[in-house]
């Protein structure tokens, strides 16, 4: 049986609408307008346990609204969701004794207590047995290496430290599923590799299902073996990373330094860029075979580099919100 | 490896007793602030004391109260101040809806009316600490307050004051609920301290309120927060009805839990955590 089970999840939000200047304000007490914003317009997914799942969209998308739903915190106006085979919003003391949250905009540390004493104090919220408790505790500072950090009250820790407590916080009590809410984000370039290698091995070692979400295309390409996509409520793909790219495009780039500065003409590909000595080409491998293409412009022009890649991810997400906009 | 903790809801306790201390922890640390709200709570009894001896020497009517009485009423007020909930809502919850943070309370496995109510019963007790005892010394050896006059008497006021602790703190909570309706929550907070203040006997006691007042006074439940523990301390109220008063003290305090929870019920299904 899956892990987590959502059909045609529907969330809306009435939102006050203010008229602008004093007129306004005065008229709004007496009559409000009222802006019904579909946040999720009937979403369904599977998940099966030990999946990890990047769950990606524009901002307002309704990716932070799935992750509260399916957390409990919540509740959808109709369809139907279930998570280890219980109701979040229903049962939501015994669902969220088995998730782990991350929002990374928030902390659940105690602003003022040192990082230790956060963790002492989920011990005993969610009631883990003591022996049980140091081990995790013991596993968490060797693997995300906080023993540094530990004395240190919260609010002096930097984004990156507390991120790294945070994500200790959110395992102290061994959930089985974590939602991940953009754990990366403002995170410098250190951090983010620590914070996904962690998650990588949470995932792998401890068969956690995770679902992530993130704008940081990178966490996905380096973590994700299943994409799901959401644009304005609405699940708009849901694969593996390959598949996204398949449906997009199949385009691939070829990039090339060139000795000179000439021009590149070729019938089966486009030049997209040009900067200085470099040249990105941009071609199908269904019409040219990369080889072909590649002995073709050697032969033409003098050649100092040339390597191909992917369409880059960002490129094809945007094109996706694109089509359904 | 065990994936999943033992959760046993037997233990449940466990949780909010942690939350109470961490609380109460929290707000012992705030010694300045300790120190000045003795001092001005000191004085601010000295002065109250003043003005009913001058009352007591100019009036011939006879009074509801001796005015040693009056006087050891009024140290008990100033001992016992931070029973009124006159800060309003819990300043951390204020500062988890503002911000948003307040998502994460909703991901423990716990009661988030008795999470939050372990929270405020720390809030009214813990800053009363360091006031309270150095208040019964001060008082107490210089101010003519005096010692409750027998073992029956004291035993009584310290059980109706437990109740008049979880009472308080009932309506602490109501406050930290309706954050999250109003968001600042200053309109709901200032208007039930007010009440608390006039109808709990603080600023003057209970059975000087003119006759035609007493009997909705003897109805709202802000007389059992002060005025009537206080009453049992004095002897003015005989200890064995303790067996009348207490059973309206519970009915209160359950009155105002349930209507805090249901409310509270209310206002996480209208919950839009903000800001994504």
């Amino acid at each position: 049986m899956p892990h987590i089970i959502v059909e045609n999840l529907v969330k809306t939000f009435q939102i006050a609408q203010r008229q602008p200047g004093v007129w306004g304000a005065l008229r709004g007490v007496l009559h409000r307008n009222y802006r019904q914003i579909t946040a999720l317009d009937g979403i369904s997914f599977t998940i099966e346990s030990g999946e990890l799942i990047g769950y990606i969209g524009p901002n307002g998308a309704g990716k932070s609204t799935t992750v509260k739903v399916l957390s409990g915190i919540l509740v959808p106006d109709t369809g139907r969701c279930e998570i280890l085979g219980r109701v979040p919003w229903k049962e939501r003391i015994s669902h969220v004794a088995h998730i782990g949250v991350v929002f990374g905009q928030r902390t659940q540390l105690w602003w003022d207590l040192p990082v230790i004493e956060s963790f002492d104090l989920l011990r005993d919220i969610y009631r883990v047995d003591h022996h049980q408790y140091a081990q995790t505790r013991d596993e968490m500072i060797a693997i995300l290496d906080l023993e540094s950090l530990l004395d240190i009250p919260v609010r002096q820790l930097s984004l990156g430290q507390r991120m790294r407590c945070d994500l200790a916080a959110a395992l102290i009590h061994r959930p089985s599923i974590l939602f991940l809410d953009e754990p990366t984000i403002g995170l410098d370039i250190v951090s983010k590799l620590a914070v996904r290698d962690f998650i990588k091995r949470l995932n792998q070692e401890r068969d956690v299902t995770v679902i992530l979400t993130t704008h940081d295309l990178d966490d996905i390409e380096a973590l994700c073996t299943r994409v799901m996509v959401i644009g304005q409520g609405q699940i708009l793909s849901d694969g593996p990373l390959e598949n996204l790219r398949a449906r997009v495009t199949t385009e691939r780039r070829l990039i090339v330094d060139l000795e000179g500065t000439e021009d590149i003409t070729d019938p089966d590909a486009s030049v997209v860029l040009r900067d200085g000595h470099r040249v990105h080409l941009t071609f199908d491998p269904d019409r040219v075979a990369t080889a072909d293409l590649i002995a073709r412009i050697t032969a033409q022009h003098p050649v100092r580099d040339l390597f191909v890649e992917n369409t880059p991810i960002e490129e094809i997400i945007s094109r996706l919100y694109a089509e359904n906009r | 490896m065990p994936k999943i903790a033992n959760h046993t809801s037997s233990l449940a306790i466990k949780s909010y007793i942690a939350v109470f201390s961490a609380r109460f922890r929290t707000l012992l640390q705030y010694r300045a602030a300790a120190f000045a709200g003795f001092g001005t709570q000191f004085f601010w009894g000295l002065i109250r004391v003043m003005i009913f001896e001058a009352f007591y020497r100019s009036t011939t009517a006879p009074q509801p109260m001796t005015a040693d009485e009056v006087i050891t009423y009024i140290w008990l007020g100033q001992a016992f101040l931070v029973l009124i909930p006159y800060q309003g809502a819990d300043p951390d919850i204020r500062a988890m809806v503002r911000s948003g943070n307040v998502v994460y309370e909703l991901v423990r496995p716990t009661n988030l009316y008795f999470f939050w109510y372990s929270r405020a019963i720390a809030q009214r007790t813990a800053p009363g600490v360091f006031r309270a005892l150095p208040m019964f010394i001060m008082a107490g050896l210089f101010f003519n307050m005096q010692m409750p006059p027998n073992i029956p008497t004291a035993c009584a006021w310290l059980v109706s004051m437990l109740f008049a602790v979880l009472i308080s703190a009932a309506i602490t909570n109501l406050l930290n609920i309706s954050l999250l309706w109003t968001i600042s929550g200053e309109g709901l907070g200032l208007l039930l301290s007010s009440l608390t203040w006039l109808f709990s006997g603080i600023i003057i006691p209970l059975l000087f309120f003119p006759d035609w007042a007493q009997a909705t006074l003897n109805i709202l439940p802000f007389r059992y927060i002060l005025d009537i523990p206080f009453r049992f301390y004095l002897g003015h109220i005989p200890p064995e009805e303790i067996w009348y008063h207490l059973p309206f003290q519970i009915t209160y305090l359950i009155a105002l839990i349930t209507a805090g929870h249901l409310i509270l019920t209310l206002g996480i299904r209208r919950l839009v955590a903000q800001g994504g």
